[in-house]
């Protein structure tokens, strides 16, 4: 029972660790996770934007940039979380690097991802929010429900998270992580719904675009933001992400345990 | 000493395709045409028909086309002379040991320059031949186009060198991303220059990837003009310019 005579607050340690090594080195990480939605979200939202017009049937009524900020606020967080989660992670866990030092220590492999975990949580939490603050500043948020698209957005990249967290902890190097990056996020980024309504797409790819996670954290965004959510759906978006989350975490706990003390 | 005058940068280009010999070539031409097709298909394809109907698509999508050629030449020839020369520069000390041979710092600077628009040009091709399979391709003088990736690889690639000696931390590369994801967004490539207020067109008119989607949206589409001119003798600018900046600053770095 190692776990018996750990004091408590170890996994705090970590995320203030986590935390100090951000606040040094912040200016760089706003570059790929601020800028790059922002720049999107007036690229092709307000820009090609203006060459659809309002009244398109598969957009359900409304412009083009109200349809596809809430989208880019939904996919941007899940390139938060996987940026959050992927290199880091298969970073640290390196010989003579974070995770392997702080297990000599009093913390526990479980500390070390729930204080690493903690820091992922804030960090997606922070980049969502400063781009709803950006699009609620062009407007195309209409609805009393938009207030709740910040947690739903921080909840999409969340789930994202946690399963990258439980799979790159076992990488010998980052070389995987690039291929993931390459061959698993940008398709879901660009089909999930979020550049053009997934109705337009064949009935079979419909259904399958519908069991990706990030189609449901578009969907719930989008839902929420335009105010069409719907108690069910959102439920369902919200459960389908949330055990998505959670099956990661209990995946990234044995995950931790075999590797950090094998 | 006539050997020393030889200019030798073939050789720099030699030993990269050496060390690839082994880099299966189609993973190469997977690499370059994977991404800028998924743009093709969502933004091209998925929000063309959002701009009139499915009509409004297929001229859509060839008007998206040619500016991701353009787009996957720059990528590819800013990953190689960036990424890679930053680690052969800077990581691997290769350089250092290089001009202590008979190889000169400029046989150095134009053999990279020289490899990466080789593999640019190899993505860029089979981007071409996606694309006009596709049916996006609407003109012989489409033919042109691959000379043209030749040239906007070379200006990019040239570019990209040049840049790469400034920068001294590997992380500081993102800063290049800070120059090349608004250029790519906002340089024509998803709508024409006419979507800008009057005084914006000028500025967006002198981005290199604008010149270089004029020049190969021109080629596809068959709609010559005189402005096709001013890109190509732009991009041979950008080039030279490129070139003699990296010459010189590579200079600098390897013989203090």
């Amino acid at each position: 029972m190692t776990t018996a005579t750990a004091p408590r607050g170890m996994a705090l340690r970590f995320y203030r660790y986590c935390w100090l090594h951000y606040r040094r080195n912040w200016k760089g990480t706003i570059v790929i996770s601020v800028a790059n939605p922002l720049l999107f979200l007036i690229a092709i939202g307000a820009g090609l934007g203006t060459l659809v017009g309002s009244d398109v049937a598969a957009l359900g009524g409304v412009s083009y940039l109200a349809f596809f900020a809430p989208g880019m606020l939904a996919a941007a967080s899940m390139q938060n979380g996987m940026i959050e989660s992927a290199f880091p992670v298969s970073y640290h866990r390196m010989p003579g690097r974070a995770y392997p030092v702080a297990v000599a220590t009093p913390l526990e492999p479980v500390d070390v991802l729930n204080g690493h975990a903690l820091f992922m949580a804030v960090k997606v939490a922070i980049g969502a929010a400063a781009f709803c603050a950006v699009m609620f500043a062009f407007g195309v948020a209409t609805s009393p429900l938009a207030a709740l698209v910040l947690p739903a957005a921080a909840l999409t990249g969340f789930a994202f998270a946690m399963p990258v967290t439980a799979w790159a902890v076992t990488l010998p190097d980052v070389r995987p992580v690039q291929t993931l990056f390459k061959w698993v996020v940008m398709p879901l980024y660009l089909f999930s719904g979020t550049f053009f309504a997934t109705t337009q797409l064949p009935e079979a790819a419909q259904h399958l675009v519908a069991l990706t996670p990030l189609w449901h954290g578009v969907e719930l965004c989008r839902t929420l933001t335009l105010g069409t959510a719907t108690w069910a759906g959102s439920l369902a978006h919200t459960a389908y992400l949330s055990a998505m989350a959670l099956a990661g975490y209990l995946l990234a706990r044995r995950n931790f345990r075999r590797h950090l003390h094998p | 000493m006539k050997g020393t005058m030889m200019p030798a940068a073939h050789v720099i280009v030699l030993r990269h395709l050496w060390v690839l010999r082994k880099g299966r070539p189609w993973n190469l031409a997977v690499n370059g045409v994977f991404e800028p097709f998924l743009y093709l298909m969502s933004v091209g394809v998925g929000i063309g028909q959002l701009i009139d109907g499915d009509g409004g698509a297929v001229a859509y999508a060839a008007f998206v086309a040619p500016a991701l050629l353009a787009t996957s030449a720059m990528n590819s020839a800013i990953a190689e002379t960036t990424g890679a020369v930053w680690w052969r520069l800077r990581f691997e000390k290769f350089y250092d040991a290089i001009v202590t041979t008979p190889l000169t710092v400029r046989d150095i600077a134009y053999g990279e320059i020289a490899a990466s628009v080789l593999r640019s040009t190899l993505s860029a091709a089979c981007f071409l031949v996606v694309i006009a399979g596709f049916g996006m391709v609407h003109s012989w003088w489409a033919l042109l186009a691959l000379p043209a990736c030749v040239l906007v690889a070379y200006a990019f690639s040239a570019a990209g060198m040049a840049a790469i000696t400034v920068i001294r931390e590997f992380h500081h590369q993102q800063y290049l991303q800070l120059v090349m994801l608004p250029m790519f967004l906002f340089a024509t490539t998803f709508y024409p220059l006419s979507v800008y207020p009057a005084a914006l067109r000028p500025v967006v008119a002198a981005l290199p990837l604008y010149q270089s989607i004029e020049l190969l949206r021109g080629l596809t589409t068959g709609h010559l003009h005189p402005g096709m001119l001013v890109a190509v003798g732009y991009l041979l600018a950008m080039a030279a310019l490129g070139s003699w900046l990296a010459t010189r600053r590579l200079s600098r770095l390897l013989l203090p």
